[in-house]
């Protein structure tokens, strides 16, 4: 049972990562970001580089660090890649959120394509840091290291999300523009500066989940793809515009995956989840937490 | 009005005069090309329906690969019955079942199997619209859920794996309704029957968006909320139509079965689903024709391109969404009309931005 639930919070903090970014930018600027997917495929496979540059240029004994330097290359990488996806596409599709996804289904698939003909078709192997292996044992069950590890990444990286959106003046215009654009337009915030810099932080995110994904299988082209959909259950579930949201819909959908999977199986689990989301939807239409607001749209 | 009904001749007469190139094809194409145009036919049927939901009544569904998928599913249960003669499928034998489970007795009978293709996803669509309009949930949660049904749906087939073949899916069928399946002039009637099928779904259709109720469907699309406060339960409009671009697509499904010859879950996936999209976008929503047109050409690029530059074929695919989507909303169809103003009248700003105004809040 510890483990059932374990196992739920480790799947839910992924869901966790990846569905953060999804929920800013789709609560900022209601884009849908089909090519979610593809970033954390960008953050996934800028680890694996990482890694190749350490085990071939470094000597052996400073290998197991390449993991500290991986996470902040798959960051900027994304986030990279996330600001010129925002300035040559999404900036055209701002309030068009149907014909947002669709493009960005085509970035994505673009993507995917691209990582094929650099890396391969076949998924690469990353290998996780030795400090990581073994486990954690807890009155009688062991709790996987590289879990703890995940959970740990994904708790710092919400945190240092919430302070930044929270805390600092960016955080603040941020948090502005998402309540009332035209408003917050008035009062001198450049919106457009905002969204750029929402967008990479989106997408950033989406590249540590990238990072994080390594430890737990292999990696390859279409990896994003079997989280994303996930992911939008999450934010559906949690609402947009709320950080808390987010995270009660992560853990909610990761928790009730586990159990209904360890009491049926994988597939029927899956269903069941799903028919559950749709109950809950009858119950909450706008998701868990959202923005209270008289405007109709 | 003068102009409006112009432009409606016109596209009868463009889509009388693609019917009349598809009727007289088979006698210069050889009989698999024939076979090939067969299939895109299928998906020609399907666009229409999910013309009339998102062109007209601008909701987008990534899941009408599963009620394509569906119409399939059913039919070649129903054609496998028909060539073991009451044997169980191979897979089924594999794993130790001797007996067919009732929902593949159900469709031994080809009128239940045929209402059945057009039925059942009829039913689901209909079972989940209601839920998810009923209470207002936003368009774009809509979208999602529908991915979020391809995804759990194909899982459940892949998984189910005794009863449904699995990833392999269905195959291996010889006859239909007595006739063999191999022969070219079989496959010859069933292109034949799938231009029938396509010309009535396209007749009824354009019935549908000329009528009053057709009118609702745009209001619903440029202004929902305007809609519902004058009175119109605009939930039901969307659920209904919802479930009739299921049943098209089911019919769509089964036609394109029979002329494959399997259907596994791969045809119904996620990426299928969100293809049968672009279709629509590079034809033009909001036409009917256009996403025809779309379907055929875009299949029969796909054809060509995959056959030479299999590579190339998803770069290609992900810049003509991202060009599509950007700078032609509008799609082929709108087109022709620019060029057309540009040419004649230079009237400024007529061409229909249908597909930017739709999304603007109605009421602050």
């Amino acid at each position: 049972m510890i483990m059932q639930a374990f196992n739920g919070i480790s799947l839910g903090s992924i869901l966790l990562l990846i569905a953060l970014g999804l929920a800013i930018t789709f609560g900022l600027m209601k884009v849908i970001n089909m090519a979610h997917g593809e970033l954390i495929m960008i953050g996934a496979y800028s680890t694996y580089v990482v890694q190749i540059i350490f085990s071939q240029y470094l000597p052996a004994t400073m290998f197991d660090w390449y993991y500290f330097l991986a996470i902040p290359t798959a960051f900027v990488v994304a986030a990279l890649i996330g600001m010129l996806l925002e300035f040559t596409v999404i900036r055209h599709l701002y309030g068009r959120p149907l014909d947002s996804l669709l493009a960005t289904f085509g970035v994505g698939l673009i993507l995917q394509q691209a990582a094929r003909s650099i890396f391969g078709a076949p998924n690469v192997g990353v290998q996780s840091p030795g400090f990581l292996r073994g486990g954690l044992e807890i009155i009688g069950v062991t709790l996987p290291y590289i879990r703890l590890f995940i959970i740990a990444l994904v708790v710092i990286s919400f945190l240092a999300l919430a302070w930044f959106l929270y805390k600092t003046r960016t955080g603040r215009k941020i948090r502005a523009v998402m309540q009332n654009r035209e408003m917050a337009t008035c009062l001198g915030v450049s919106s457009r500066k905002v969204d750029t810099i929402t967008f990479a932080i989106g997408s950033g995110i989406a590249g540590i989940a990238g990072a994080a994904l390594t430890l737990i299988g292999p990696i390859g082209p279409t990896i994003g793809t079997y989280y994303i959909v996930d992911a939008f259950m999450v934010v559906v579930v949690g609402g947009v515009g709320m950080l808390m949201g987010t995270v009660v819909g992560a853990l909610g959908i990761g928790v009730f995956n586990t159990v209904f999977e360890y009491w049926t199986n994988a597939s029927m689990g899956k269903v069941l989840v799903f028919a559950l989301i749709i109950l809950f939807l009858q119950w909450r239409p706008s998701g868990l937490f959202s923005l209270q607001s008289r405007s109709l749209d | 009005m003068q102009s409006f009904g112009a432009r409606l001749l016109e596209r009868k007469w463009l889509f009388i005069a693609l019917i009349l190139i598809l009727i007289i094809m088979p006698f210069f194409l050889s009989d698999f090309r024939t076979n090939l145009l067969g299939r895109y036919l299928a998906f020609a049927i399907l666009v229409i329906g999910l013309d009339l939901l998102w062109g007209y009544t601008g909701v987008l569904s990534l899941g009408h690969g599963i009620f394509f998928g569906l119409g399939a599913y059913i039919m070649a249960m129903y054609l496998s019955m028909e060539s073991m003669a009451g044997a169980v499928p191979d897979f089924m034998m594999w794993n130790g079942i001797t007996e067919l489970p009732w929902f593949w007795m159900v469709f031994s009978n080809p009128i239940v199997a045929i209402l059945g293709a057009i039925m059942v996803p009829m039913i689901i669509a209909t079972i989940l619209a209601f839920f998810i309009f009923r209470n207002r949930i936003r368009d774009v949660y809509f979208t999602i859920l529908t991915q979020a049904l391809v995804l759990v749906t194909v899982t459940l087939i892949v998984s189910q794996q005794n009863v449904t073949g699995g990833t392999n899916g269905i195959t291996g069928f010889s006859t239909i309704f007595g006739y063999s399946l191999s022969s070219p002039v079989t496959q010859q009637i069933l292109y034949y029957i799938s231009i029938g099928c396509l010309v009535g779904v396209f007749f009824l259709c354009s019935l549908l968006v000329n009528s009053r109720f057709g009118k609702a469907l745009i209001a619903i699309r440029d202004g929902e909320n305007r809609l519902r406060f004058s009175g119109y339960d605009t939930s039901m409009f969307k659920v209904l139509v919802f479930s009739v671009s299921a049943g098209i697509a089911g019919l769509a499904g089964m036609l394109f079965v029979t002329q494959v010859g399997i259907i596994s879950p791969t045809m119904m996936g996620i990426i299928p689903s969100i293809e049968m999209i672009l279709w629509v976008a590079i034809g033009g929503r909001g036409t009917l024709i256009g996403p025809v047109i779309g379907a055929l050409l875009t299949n029969s690029a796909k054809t060509f391109f995959s056959e030479t530059y299999p590579d190339f074929w998803l770069y290609f695919l992900g810049f003509i969404f991202v060009i599509i989507v950007i700078f032609l909303p509008g799609g082929l169809m709108s087109l022709t009309q620019k060029l057309k103003q540009r040419g004649g009248k230079h009237e400024k700003q007529a061409v229909s931005t249908e597909g930017k105004e739709t999304n603007h809040s109605a009421v602050g």
